[in-house]
């Protein structure tokens, strides 16, 4: 495979192109919605017209509105249709040559949509997430030529560090330093992991990003393994996702076969094989060390860092582990060059970020900005503020994150601001909260959540997670006094500053920012009488009540 | 001199009792040359062909793969996905990720319970539904979602999904 290769194929390809192409969403929002039988109707109501090389009708990766799905989108004008049902679709053709359209009409100018960016979602919504050909027409792969033809592995590692990325799995560390550490520790293999084990609730970033274009997300990982040395790479999935592993599996394949993965890259000595290993429903693996555990085989338990899998990782081995989103980033990169991306975002947070905006607010959906946008643009900008009633919270960064009252909506989206304010950026969830929304009651959620997903293994997640929430549940039930509060904030040190991992050491966070910014809800639900109230002790005999002989 | 019995390895004997699927299973082991670091993908695999984990099928992972039973059953209880009781014919998980929970996940969970007569991870006496919880499907965008024998079904409402429930349930609270 050479750079003319490359250029051919993506020249078939716009040359097979029709002057207009329908695009349906077929990700798994809109996939639940029906979006297989909008599509079959277009390509249906595309031949019955005989429009047959002047339309086409296409499967594609998030058009982001995941709310108002299926979505359809039709190149070149851009035009953009909502809640398309099946029944809709021939209209949707028929629309084409000025008819009238059964489907509500969306604005691509609108606020959703014109406050974005688009990096990591560029191809997403325009490429075929199951043909890599399209892929190619994007100028894929082009980095990664690039980078193994053009660039010395420690060139690469530069341009990385140069650009400024940081993790985007929620921890924010520097990438290109954790490149250049793998790339320094002596190893006779090493190993790229792509951490797709999204397990926050209320967040689906990834499972878009693999859903929508897989293969940027192997370019990336494949430009990591060229940088690091590495020769293999496993993709760690939920099995929750299985449209994401389908795509993957086939993305895989396909690269596999046109050279671009595999022995001899791009006909250099660099070989990279890639595959699939798919969780199996246990949060605790988004951890790093846990996630390696599970790769081999194990149960997904933490051990304690250092080492860090940088040096020993995998089979012992250094180790590359970054998110899916920090590779999807990498291409571009390579491609447009480090000051390129610099220039977008902060001083200290470079680039875009995406984010799931779900809960009680108008528009839901995926959401791409730069780095540094205030809260209050996302939320309420393209979001479009709360469903009736005003935001009383925004929670960021999901079990591990806080809550954000309303008041501080201004403050700016990067890793340091939210830090400051007791969140996190975490991996991108955004939930927003009305009035409906019982803080106390949402503290008690997200430790109910850690209480079962802690992994068992060190005593102060293990345990403290179950006292933690027992002390939660009291103040939600009115049962709880004053001493109950004290007792719960030092609990929460305690858990934070103990625990062997991750989880542990933020599984208080969503109860401290709630406690700092709506203690009041915490109080008003606390008894005022002086009275202790123990749990009544019934004795049993044979598991009935006990009866008091008379 | 007594010759040494031969140290070729001896093959683990198929399973006594002749369900094809344990062939099958065999095979996916294959697949993975019997690395026991394997494990997670054989149990994917063997928990598809049979639906849930006997105690039966471990022994049998374990002893192909080489591992102490110990170590394969502690895998398979650890993670989520892998049950060790067999499930109702039908089943409906409720997704409790933070934006259905904001949604009103609690409430379908009530419905469920009104309809069905039972909560989550329980299964009705019938053994024709089993009720789930998921943490989180990712379908955040249409919340609150279930997923009905493996489709996904957003902005569900109790009554809807009550009416989903009819013909899986006896009329009533069971």
């Amino acid at each position: 495979m050479e750079l003319a290769d490359l250029a051919a194929i993506a020249e078939k390809e716009r040359a097979a192109r029709p002057p207009v192409e329908v695009r349906c969403c077929t990700a798994a929002g809109c996939a639940s919605a029906q979006a297989d039988k909008v599509l079959d109707g277009l390509k249906k109501a595309a031949a019955d017209a005989g429009l047959d090389g002047k339309v086409r009708a296409v499967s594609v990766g998030c058009l982001r509105l995941c709310s108002r799905g299926p979505l359809v989108q039709v190149d070149p004008d851009g035009t953009l249709y909502a809640n398309v049902t099946p029944e809709a679709a021939p209209s949707v053709i028929a629309g084409l040559a000025g008819g009238p359209v059964a489907a509500e009409r969306l604005d691509p100018a609108g606020p959703f949509f014109a406050g974005q960016a688009s990096v990591v979602l560029e191809n997403s919504g325009r490429v075929e997430p199951e043909r890599v050909e399209s892929y190619i027409a994007a100028d894929g792969y082009k980095a990664l030529y690039k980078a193994v033809r053009e660039m010395t592995p420690a060139e690469v590692v530069e341009a990385v560090t140069r650009s400024g990325l940081r993790g985007r799995g929620g921890a924010g560390y520097p990438t290109g330093v954790k490149w250049a550490t793998v790339a320094k520790n002596p190893g006779d293999r090493k190993y790229v992991v792509c951490n797709a084990d999204e397990g926050d609730p209320g967040a689906f970033m990834n499972r878009s990003v693999l859903e929508s274009d897989p293969h940027k997300v192997l370019e990336g990982m494949a430009i990591a393994g060229y940088a690091v040395g590495a020769n293999q790479g496993y993709v760690y999935v939920r099995g929750e996702y299985p449209l994401a592993i389908d795509r993957l599996t086939t993305a895989i394949k396909q690269a596999g076969k046109l050279g671009l993965l595999g022995t001899h890259v791009f006909g250099t000595p660099f070989d990279f094989r890639v595959d699939i290993r798919i969780g199996a429903g246990a949060f605790v693996c988004g951890e790093e060390t846990a996630l390696m555990a599970s790769i081999m085989g194990g149960r997904g338990t933490p051990t304690p860092r250092p080492p860090y899998p940088a040096e020993k990782g995998l089979w012992g081995m250094p180790t590359l582990l970054n998110n899916v989103e920090t590779f999807a980033n990498v291409p571009r990169i390579i491609r447009d060059g480090p000051e390129w991306f610099a220039g977008i975002g902060t001083e200290k947070s470079k680039g875009t970020k995406v984010f799931c905006l779900t809960g009680k607010v108008a528009n839901t959906g995926l959401v791409e900005v730069p780095l540094g946008t205030p809260l209050r643009t996302i939320v309420e900008g393209i979001g479009g503020g709360a469903q009736g009633g005003a935001i009383k919270a925004v929670q960021t960064g999901g079990p591990s994150g806080g809550c954000i009252p309303a008041e501080l909506l201004d403050t700016p989206v990067d890793y340091e601001s939210l830090g400051k304010i007791g969140s996190i950026m975490g991996s991108g969830g955004m939930i927003v909260m009305d009035g409906a929304s019982d803080m106390v009651d949402v503290a008690r959620y997200f430790m109910e959540f850690c209480m079962d997903e802690s992994c068992g293994k060190c005593v102060p997640c293990r345990a403290g997670t179950v006292q933690l929430h027992r002390l939660l549940t009291r103040i939600v039930d009115g049962a709880a006094g004053p001493d109950d509060m004290a007792r719960l904030e030092s609990l929460c040190h305690m858990v934070k500053d103990t625990s062997l991992c991750g989880l542990g050491q933020t599984a208080p966070n969503p109860t401290l920012s709630t406690l700092r910014y709506f203690r009041k809800e915490y109080e008003a639900k606390l008894r005022t009488d002086r009275r202790v109230h123990l749990p009544v002790y019934t004795p049993t005999v044979n598991g009935t009540p006990a009866r008091r002989t008379p | 001199m007594p010759t040494a019995p031969p140290a070729a390895e001896a093959r683990p004997v198929p399973h006594p009792s002749g369900d094809k699927r344990f062939k099958l299973l065999e095979v996916a082991m294959k697949k993975h040359q019997f690395r026991p670091d394997a494990l997670i993908e054989v149990l994917h695999a063997a928990q598809q062909l049979f639906g849930y984990l006997e105690l039966d099928l471990l022994l049998f992972v374990a002893r192909h793969l080489k591992l102490p039973p110990s170590r394969v059953y502690g895998v398979a209880t650890f993670y989520h996905f892998f049950a060790l009781k067999p499930r109702g014919r039908h089943t409906c998980v409720v997704c409790t990720g933070t934006a259905c929970y904001v949604k009103g996940a609690d409430g379908l969970l009530a419905a469920l319970r009104r309809e069905a007569g039972v909560g989550p991870g329980e299964t009705t006496p019938d053994d024709n539904l089993s009720v789930l919880t998921a943490r989180c499907i990712g379908a955040c965008g249409i919340a609150p979602a279930v997923v009905l024998d493996g489709t996904v079904k957003g902005h569900v409402t109790a009554d809807a999904l009550a009416a989903e429930m009819k013909g899986w349930v006896p009329g009533g609270t069971g």
